[in-house]
C-alpha cells in the first residue's frame, strides 16, 4: 500500500513536470494551425469577384497587384503581364455610369446580364462584383479561386488588414519596426548593463551592491504597462520637443523605453558571468603587475565574453517579445521605417492593437496567429542560441 | 634613470586611467538607479493626489474620466488567485519531481530545456495562445477562467525555476539522514527537505504574483473588460484589471486628457503592488532564513 501511494505521488509529479513541455507543443500547434489558415484566404474579400474581359491573357492578380490596381497605381495591364490596354476599373456602384437606373431594374434585377454584357464589351475592363450578381452563363474571366500565398505574406511591403477589396498581410513593415526599435533598444542599454555589471562584480563595496541589486530587481518587477505609460506621459513629449517632431511616438521613444526594460536582465546575466572568473585568473593578473582595471578589461570582460553575449542576447529577446510598452509609445504607422525618428509598429504591438477587431476565423485573424508564429519562432531561435552560447566555455 | 621614469610615466597613466573609468561606471551605475527613482517619483508625485477611500472603492463614472477603480483591483485579484491556483501546485510538483526524482538525468534536463523555453515565450503569444485553446476551442469565452488558466501557464516557469533552486540548495546530507532512519522517499521531502525549502519556495510564489498582477498582454483578449462596473459572479464573466485599464484609459479612453488624473493613480496602485510584494518577499526571506538557523 504504501509503496502503491509513493509511485501514485511520483506519477503524479512527472505529469506536473509534463505540463510545460505540453504546453509548448499545444502553442506550436494552435499558433500554427491557425496561422495555415491564412493561405486558405482568398485574395479579394470573401463573397466577390473580380471579372475580366475574355480577350484578356492575365489568368491570376497577386493581392499586391490588385490594391495597386484599386489605388490606381498600375493603370496599364501591360504592368501586371497583359497586353498594351489601360485599365477599366468598375465596381459595382459604377455601374450607373454605363447603364441608367431603369436598365439596371428597379430592384437590380438585370445587373447579372449587364454586368456580363459590361464585361464582354470593354476589353481593358476589371469589374469588382458580389457573388449573388455574377450570371450563370457569365461572359468573360471570373478570378475568385486565388488564394493569399506565402510569398504575399512574407515578402509583403504593406500591411493594411482592412483594405478593399484585397487586404494586405505583408510581414516586411512589421518585421522591420520590429527589428529597427530592438536593436536601437540594445545599442542604448547594453553599454550601461555591461558598466554597471562590471560595478556590481568588480568594483562597489558589498554594502553598494547589497543596495544596488534590490533596486535593479525593481526596475525588472515594475508591469510594462507603467513603463508604457511613462513613456508617453514622459519620454513621448521629451523626444517630440528636443528634436522638434511633428509626433513625439516614434521608433526612439520605443528603443528607449524597452533599454530601460532590458537593463535588469542584462545586468543580471551579464554581472553573474562575471562572477564566475576563477579567483586565480585574476589573482594572477594582479600579481603581474596590472591594475584592477587592467585586470578587469583584459581578463574579466574576456573571460565572460559568451556570458555578456547571452546578456545581449536575452536583452533582445525581451526587447522584441515586448508589448504594451512599445504599442503604447511607438505611434503604430504600418510603414516602413526610415530612421528612427518615425513611427513605426511592431509585430506584438500590432497582434495586440488588431486582434479585438479581427473577427474569428478572418483572413485578418489568421495572419495576426501567422505574426504570432514568426515572433514564437524569433524567441525560440534566441532561446537556443543562448543555450547555446552559455555552453561554450572559454577556452584561448 | 630613463626606465624609471617610464615606469613611473606607466605607472601614473595605469593609475589615471583606472580612476576614469571607475568613476564612469559608478556614474553609469548611479544613471541606472537615477531612472528608477525618475519612475517612481514622477509617478508617486502626480498619483498621490489622486489616491483616496472613494479612488480604491468605487466603480469608475462618466466615461472612467471619474469614480475610482474598485473593479479594476477586484479583478486583478481574482486573476492572481486563479492563476495562483493552477500554477503552484503545478509548478511546485514539477520543481519536487526534477530536483528529487529525475535529478541530473535526462527527463530532468528536458523539462529544464521546456521551461526555460517557455519562459522566452513573449506574453502576447500567450495571450494568442490563450484566446486560441481557452476562449475558442475550449469554449470558456472572455472568462475569469480563460484569463487565469493563460496567466498561469505564463508564470508556471518561474515557479518550477524557483522551486528547483530553492529544493537544490538543501544539503544533501538532511535526505541522506531522514533515509538512512527507515522513511521514505516520499517521507523524506514532505518532513524534511519540504519545510526546509519552504522559505526561498515563498519568496518565489510571491514574487511570481508581483508578475501575474502586472501583465497585460495575456489577458486583453482572454479576459479583460473595458469598462465593468459590477463585480463578477461566476468563473465565466469577465472582468476589469488594473494593467488594462491603465493602458485603455492613457491611449483609447473616450476622453484620455480628462482621465488623466485617474490613470496615473491606477499606475501608482500598479506600482505600489509591485512594491508591496518585493518589500514582502525580501522580508520573508530574511524572517525564515533566521529561523530555520535557530533551529
Amino acid at each position: 500500500m504504501k509503496r502503491f501511494i509513493e509511485k501514485l505521488v511520483e506519477g503524479a509529479l512527472l505529469i506536473s513536470g509534463s505540463v510545460t513541455s505540453i504546453t509548448i507543443l499545444l502553442i506550436v500547434l494552435f499558433l500554427f494551425k491557425e496561422a495555415s489558415g491564412l493561405f486558405n484566404k482568398p485574395v479579394i474579400e470573401e463573397g466577390y469577384v473580380l471579372a475580366l474581359n475574355k480577350s484578356n491573357p492575365v489568368k491570376k492578380l497577386t493581392s499586391y497587384q490588385i490594391k495597386q490596381i484599386f489605388d490606381s497605381e498600375i493603370t496599364n495591364w501591360d504592368e501586371v503581364g497583359g497586353k498594351e490596354e489601360p485599365i477599366e476599373l468598375v465596381r459595382l456602384s459604377d455601374m450607373t455610369n454605363y447603364y441608367t437606373e431603369e436598365e439596371l431594374g428597379a430592384e437590380f434585377e438585370n445587373i447579372p446580364a449587364k454586368a456580363s454584357e459590361l464585361t464582354a464589351t470593354h476589353p481593358g475592363i476589371v469589374l469588382f462584383l458580389p457573388k449573388q450578381y455574377v450570371a450563370k452563363k457569365f461572359d468573360g474571366i471570373l478570378l475568385d479561386h486565388e488564394t493569399i500565398q506565402p510569398g504575399d505574406f512574407f515578402g509583403g511591403k504593406e500591411w493594411y488588414p482592412t483594405s478593399t477589396p484585397s487586404s494586405q498581410f505583408g510581414l516586411l513593415p512589421l518585421l522591420l519596426g520590429t527589428l529597427w526599435v530592438s536593436l536601437g533598444a540594445i545599442l542604448l542599454s547594453l553599454p550601461f548593463g555591461i558598466a554597471v555589471a562590471v560595478y556590481l562584480a568588480e568594483i562597489s563595496s558589498m554594502r553598494i551592491r547589497n543596495i544596488l541589486k534590490p533596486v535593479i530587481e525593481l526596475l525588472a518587477g515594475i508591469p510594462s504597462v507603467v513603463y508604457g505609460f511613462f513613456g508617453l506621459v514622459v519620454i513621448v513629449p521629451f523626444l517630440q520637443e528636443t528634436f522638434n517632431l511633428p509626433v513625439g511616438e516614434t521608433a526612439l521613444a520605443g528603443s528607449v523605453v524597452l533599454a530601460i526594460m532590458a537593463l535588469p536582465t542584462i545586468i543580471t546575466v551579464a554581472e553573474d558571468a562575471m562572477r564566475t572568473v576563477p579567483r586565480a585568473m585574476k589573482e594572477a593578473s594582479l600579481a603581474l603587475g596590472a591594475s584592477h582595471w587592467q585586470t578587469i578589461y583584459k581578463v574579466i570582460i574576456p573571460y565572460s565574453k559568451s556570458g555578456i553575449t547571452s546578456a545581449a542576447v536575452l536583452g533582445i529577446g525581451r526587447a522584441i517579445g515586448e508589448t504594451m510598452a512599445v504599442l503604447m509609445v511607438t505611434g503604430n504607422a504600418a510603414v516602413i521605417p526610415h530612421t528612427l525618428l518615425e513611427p513605426v509598429r511592431t509585430i506584438p504591438a500590432t497582434i495586440a492593437a488588431e486582434l479585438g477587431e479581427a473577427a474569428a476565423g478572418g483572413a485578418h485573424y489568421n495572419a495576426l496567429f501567422a505574426l504570432g508564429c514568426i515572433l514564437f519562432v524569433i524567441t525560440m531561435i534566441i532561446s537556443i542560441s543562448v543555450e547555446f552560447i552559455s555552453s561554450k566555455k572559454y577556452n584561448k | 634613470m630613463t626606465p624609471v621614469i617610464n615606469a613611473n610615466n606607466s605607472d601614473n597613466k595605469k593609475r589615471w586611467s583606472q580612476a576614469i573609468a571607475f568613476t564612469i561606471f559608478k556614474m553609469m551605475s548611479y544613471a541606472v538607479v537615477a531612472i528608477l527613482f525618475l519612475i517612481l517619483g514622477f509617478i508617486v508625485t502626480k498619483g498621490i493626489g489622486v489616491i483616496s477611500w472613494d479612488f480604491l472603492t468605487l466603480a469608475p463614472e462618466e466615461g472612467m474620466t471619474k469614480g475610482g477603480i474598485f473593479p479594476a483591483i477586484m479583478g486583478t485579484i481574482y486573476l492572481v488567485l486563479g492563476s495562483s491556483l493552477f500554477s503552484f501546485p503545478i509548478g511546485i510538483m514539477s520543481g519536487i519531481y526534477m530536483n528529487e526524482y529525475a535529478k541530473g538525468n535526462k527527463v530532468a534536463t528536458f523539462i529544464r530545456i521546456m521551461t526555460n523555453n517557455l519562459s522566452g515565450v513573449p506574453s502576447v503569444v500567450f495571450g494568442l495562445f490563450g484566446m486560441s485553446l481557452f476562449v475558442n476551442t475550449m469554449g470558456f469565452g472572455d472568462s475569469i477562467l480563460a484569463g487565469s488558466l493563460t496567466l498561469g501557464l505564463l508564470s508556471l516557469p518561474l515557479v518550477i525555476r524557483t522551486t528547483e533552486e530553492s529544493l537544490k540548495a538543501i544539503d544533501q546530507s538532511y535526505r541522506e539522514g531522514s533515509l538512512a532512519l527507515g522513511a521514505t522517499k516520499l517521507q523524506t521531502i514532505r518532513k524534511v527537505v519540504l519545510p526546509m525549502a519552504f522559505p526561498n519556495i515563498i519568496t518565489g510564489l510571491i514574487l511570481s504574483i508581483g508578475r501575474v498582477s502586472g501583465e497585460t498582454a495575456p489577458i486583453l483578449f482572454t479576459v479583460a473588460a473595458y469598462f465593468l462596473p459590477k463585480l463578477p459572479t461566476s468563473i465565466f464573466d469577465q472582468v476589469m484589471a488594473l494593467p488594462y485599464h491603465l493602458y485603455v484609459i492613457s491611449t483609447s479612453g473616450t476622453d484620455v486628457e480628462a482621465s488623466r488624473g485617474i490613470a496615473y493613480g491606477t499606475a501608482l496602485v500598479l506600482i505600489v503592488i509591485v512594491l508591496l510584494v518585493n518589500l514582502l518577499a525580501n522580508a520573508l526571506r530574511t524572517y525564515f532564513s533566521k529561523k530555520v538557523k535557530t533551529n
